[in-house]
């Protein structure tokens, strides 16, 4: 079996696997990083994103040795163990963003990636618009919506304060 | 209000873990020599199979074992059962066709499981699945209901696909009304078959230890007991007392995660073969034809009125599919958790419903989100809103003018309605959808192209499901009470073991509410335990809208059992009489007087047992309490909906949403809230978007997330969501529950939205927009501007 080599949540990993096998199976199988999920076979839930490189990609949809020295984030990886949690955690919190939490991991990922690209002043169209590739049975989106908008806020802040410090 | 007691909008204490990826669902559970599962599943929809042939599957790398129907039937596992009987109008009991977990002789739906293959890992599980070689023998499959009467016979016990010709009310008294009325509405109805779809996929692992003879099953289960029970006494698995049922954290219900699948039992019986755990998880495309369906009526429904708008009578007749077998709880979800509920918020003084429900080669279908409450709703609500627009009367005015006023209310059909105030709701939703500035807003659309329409939803359900002898008499093989024992530590810290099973609803947090405002003792010193046969005794679990109303019922009357025995304590502490002793926020006190005690200082006391004998006083401090309800509860409410129809594309968009629901007694109203939004969302799917499609042979077209239309965010609008309050009658918190009222209400809302539009009554749903595009080429839009 061939070996591959990753940066995961800031920790190098290394692995045998088969071709087939997955970058989800990697981190939940090899790694027991078991935050990411799996909730279709189709790449339509989104509840599989993580962060390869610094951009959000379904895992499910990707193979392990796609991810040759890269760089990834799961879940596991936004806050440090016994540190804050993530402004855009701690948003899914305050405004109940979650009922289940099976898809949240992806939606906490894919909303971080939406900040990314359209910045911290989000609409509620554009949120409603860019979750597209994430699917949540419980909520009915209404307050994820509100997460991410206060959510991309809160990171703004941080930025200046962790910019100010 | 304390800030964590009963009202406050509490944040989650569940939430951390699911943050951060600390959840623990069942596919994240590993134990060690951990075996994988594959099933080989039928293509076709009905077929005979002729043989199995497992020689080369059995040869490939990583096999462990393969197994077939047959060595289940050798091993004497039973069958899958329906747990509530059902006799059809000439007395005779439903027709239950065996339902054996690994199909033999026949499979009858695509995705009837014939072999499961078990292996080191699964790509060598799927692998070696694929080389089992099944020879069928295919024969005509039927899938739509109206016609399964007529199709090729698929059970034996089931002459014409019949399971049984159910009815109830008087048919009579309907037939006189009907003919002394002025005025008949007439609707033929397809209630759309939905598939559930949590995102976390149904999963099983079994694990067997040989030296105590224990089986452990870890599962994606709304009710572990029940399914504990039914493993045990009727698939005779093993003795109830070596199983145990774990539900860890699981990724939402739906109603679809109540049932006992075959997956779990050869799960739990190939443990047992093989001596190592087996772990069995869904793929999407597993679940779209395993998990049983929702829905899937074919109705005719008519409505007697006079002249004023009163309604004298309803008339239903409804076919209701089944699927190819029987799910757990079935044969209750047409009938008695459906033709129940066709008296809505209105004074109706007669109704008669006749329920056939057939066997087809579909997915079996049982209870999903409303279960029945919601079919039952559409009938009512679209009657109510087609009469009115055939008798030119305001949709509003002629509801308020049929509201039910006074309490209680006997309804023809079973229900006894305790306590509500229906014109409340429904003012409240006028005032907050500003139904009066809706002529200028339609104008203003019009202007722009787009036609405008809104539709109203007046529902009621009947949920906190419910008193057992009541259940009991209508067929049900469970009582239906809740269980709740409440530890109290020594050092006052409280561990509550709940029957109730949360997947989504955040249990943890509002059942803590609860002891918190009770004891007057901090949020973070309460654990609330649930999901594991080993530690709670016994429960009904989570269905119906049920937890709130019967599970924290029942920790409510656990706690006023801990609140008399620590009373005897802090007397004896004290040196008070028993009566004399007052217990508030967190303190007792001897009345009249400063002396009192901390809960810390009584709860170790119970434990050391220093101030009393222990011979007159029992130590410790722990109750329980087994709560059956007196009734269901009924919650009801008013939902708005207004849409803008593309006159060129069709296409809907909904433009406002306004819900104003009576839940009662509200504990969390941001769990609350959450539960509403979620409702919406599911029957706004089933209105606009969602919709399972079987080709003529019984092939699932709509078989996974690309061709199945999931409500995503850009679907749905924000929701305007407001509460009145009459409080229940029927335990001794006054909740109502509100877990199931969005879809119950929603879809309605939505198709009298769109059809006051579009100005035809000639829509189904899912509303596409082709559908409506359809359907406005052959109407005259009522606004033609």
């Amino acid at each position: 079996m061939p070996a591959v080599s990753m940066t995961v949540n800031g920790k190098a990993v290394t692995g045998d696997v088969e071709a087939r096998t997955l970058l989800v199976q990697f981190l939940r199988e090899n790694l027991r990083l078991t935050g990411t999920h799996v909730g279709c076979d189709t790449s339509q839930c989104g509840a599989c994103v993580v962060h390869i490189d610094g951009i959000a990609a379904k895992s499910c949809t990707t193979l392990a040795l796609q991810c040759e020295g890269a760089k990834i984030t799961t879940i596991e990886g936004l806050a440090e163990a016994n540190g804050p949690l993530h402004p855009m955690q701690e948003a899914f919190r305050e405004h109940h963003g979650l009922q289940c939490g099976f898809c949240t991991p992806g939606m906490i990922m894919a909303a971080l990636d939406i900040v990314r690209r359209r910045g911290n002043d989000l609409d509620e169209h554009t949120i409603r618009e860019q979750l597209d590739g994430n699917i949540c049975r419980c909520t009915g989106y209404h307050n994820i919506v509100k997460a991410i908008a206060a959510g991309a806020k809160a990171m703004a802040k941080d930025g200046a304060r962790q910019a100010a410090e | 209000m304390s800030a964590t007691g009963i009202g406050a909008a509490v944040r989650r204490k569940e939430d951390l873990r699911f943050i951060t990826g600390k959840g623990q669902y069942t596919d994240d559970v590993v134990r060690p020599g951990e075996t994988r599962a594959a099933f080989v599943r039928s293509p076709h929809a009905h077929a005979k199979i002729r043989r199995i042939d497992v020689a080369a599957a059995k040869s490939m790398p990583g096999v462990v074992a393969v197994l077939t129907g047959t060595e289940l039937a050798n091993d004497k596992i039973g069958n899958l059962i329906c747990g509530w009987m059902i006799h059809s109008k000439d007395g005779t009991p439903m027709k239950m066709a065996p339902h054996p977990a690994l199909a033999t002789g026949k499979v009858n739906h695509e995705g009837d499981a014939v072999a499961v293959v078990i292996a080191e890992t699964l790509a060598q599980a799927s692998d070696a699945a694929e080389k089992v070689k099944v020879d069928y023998e295919p024969l005509p499959a039927i899938t739509d209901p109206a016609k399964a009467k007529s199709g090729a016979q698929i059970h034996e016990v089931a002459p014409k696909n019949t399971i049984y010709e159910w009815s109830l009310g008087d048919a009579k008294a309907v037939d006189t009304a009907f003919g002394a009325s002025k005025h008949v509405t007439k609707l033929d109805i397809v209630n759309n078959r939905l598939v559930p779809n949590a995102i976390e996929p149904r999963a099983a692992l079994a694990e067997y230890d040989a030296g105590t003879e224990q089986l452990t099953l870890w599962n994606t289960t709304q009710n572990p007991h029940v399914s504990r029970l039914v493993i045990a006494a009727f698939v005779g698995m093993a003795p109830e007392h070596k199983l145990r049922v774990i539900a860890p954290d699981v990724g939402g219900g739906f109603g679809s995660k109540i049932f006992i699948y075959p997956e779990e039992v050869v799960c739990l019986w190939a443990a047992r073969k093989i001596g190592r755990p087996v772990k069995w998880t869904a793929d999407r495309s597993e679940s779209f034809v395993t998990d049983a369906h929702g829905r899937d009526h074919v109705t005719h429904a008519e409505l007697a009125l006079d002249a004023s708008g009163k309604i004298l009578a309803m008339r239903v007749k409804t076919i209701a599919n089944l699927g190819a077998y029987m799910s757990t709880f079935s044969s209750s979800v047409p009938t008695y958790l459906y033709a129940t509920l066709l008296s809505g918020q209105y004074d109706i003084p007669h109704i008669y419903c006749e329920v056939d429900a057939v066997y087809t080669n579909t997915v079996p279908v049982d209870a999903y989100r409303g279960a029945g409450r919601p079919e039952a709703t559409f009938v009512v609500e679209r009657l109510v809103e087609v009469a009115a627009r055939q008798m030119d009367i305001d949709p509003a005015e002629l509801r308020k003018r049929n509201f039910i006023k006074t309490f209680p209310h006997q309804t023809p059909v079973i229900m006894a309605y305790d306590a509500g105030d229906y014109g409340a709701s429904l003012k409240k939703a006028l005032d907050l959808a500003d139904v009066k500035g809706f002529g200028k807003r339609r104008r203003e659309a019009a202007r722009h192209g787009k036609l405008r329409g809104l539709g109203f939803s007046t529902y009621i359900e009947a949920c906190g499901i419910a008193p057992s002898q009541a259940v009991g008499s209508l067929g049900c093989g469970v009582g239906l009470w809740e269980s709740a024992e409440v530890r109290v530590n020594p050092t006052g810290s409280v561990e509550v073991l709940t029957g109730s099973h949360a997947h989504g609803q955040g249990h943890e947090t509002t059942f803590a509410q609860l002891v918190s405002e009770r004891l007057g003792i901090p949020f973070e010193n309460i654990s609330i335990v649930h999901g594991d046969t080993d530690k709670v005794q016994f429960g009904m679990g989570t269905y119906g809208s049920r937890s709130g109303a019967v599970g924290m019922s029942a920790v409510a009357k656990a706690l006023d059992k801990i609140e008399v025995k620590a009373k005897k304590v802090a007397a004896h502490m004290l040196e008070a009489a028993e009566g004399d002793i007052e217990f508030k926020d967190g303190k007792f006190t001897v009345a009249g007087t400063d002396k009192s005690a901390a809960w810390g200082d009584v709860t170790l006391n119970a434990y050391v047992a220093h101030k009393f004998a222990g011979q007159e006083l029992e130590p410790g401090l722990k109750e329980t309490s087994f709560y059956d309800p007196t009734n269901f509860t009924f919650p009801a409410g008013c939902h708005i909906c207004e849409v803008e129809v593309d006159r060129d594309t069709g296409k809907t968009e909904i433009v406002n949403w306004t819900a104003v629901d009576d839940f009662g007694t509200v504990v969390n109203p941001m769990i609350v809230e959450g539960q509403v939004h979620g409702g919406i969302a599911q029957g706004i799917g089933q209105a606009l978007l969602e919709g399972a499609v079987y080709d003529k042979d019984g092939q699932l077209l709509t078989g996974s997330l690309m061709d199945y239309c999931m409500p995503h965010a850009h679907d749905l609008p924000s929701f305007t969501v407001g509460l009145t309050e009459t409080k229940s009658p029927s335990n001794p918190l006054g909740i109502k529950g509100c877990g199931e009222a969005g879809a119950i209400a929603a879809p309605a809302a939505v198709i009298n939205a769109i059809t006051d539009a579009i100005g035809t009554e000639e829509i189904g749903m899912p509303a596409t927009a082709q559908a409506v595009w359809s359907a406005l080429k052959r109407a005259q839009p009522r606004q033609a501007a």
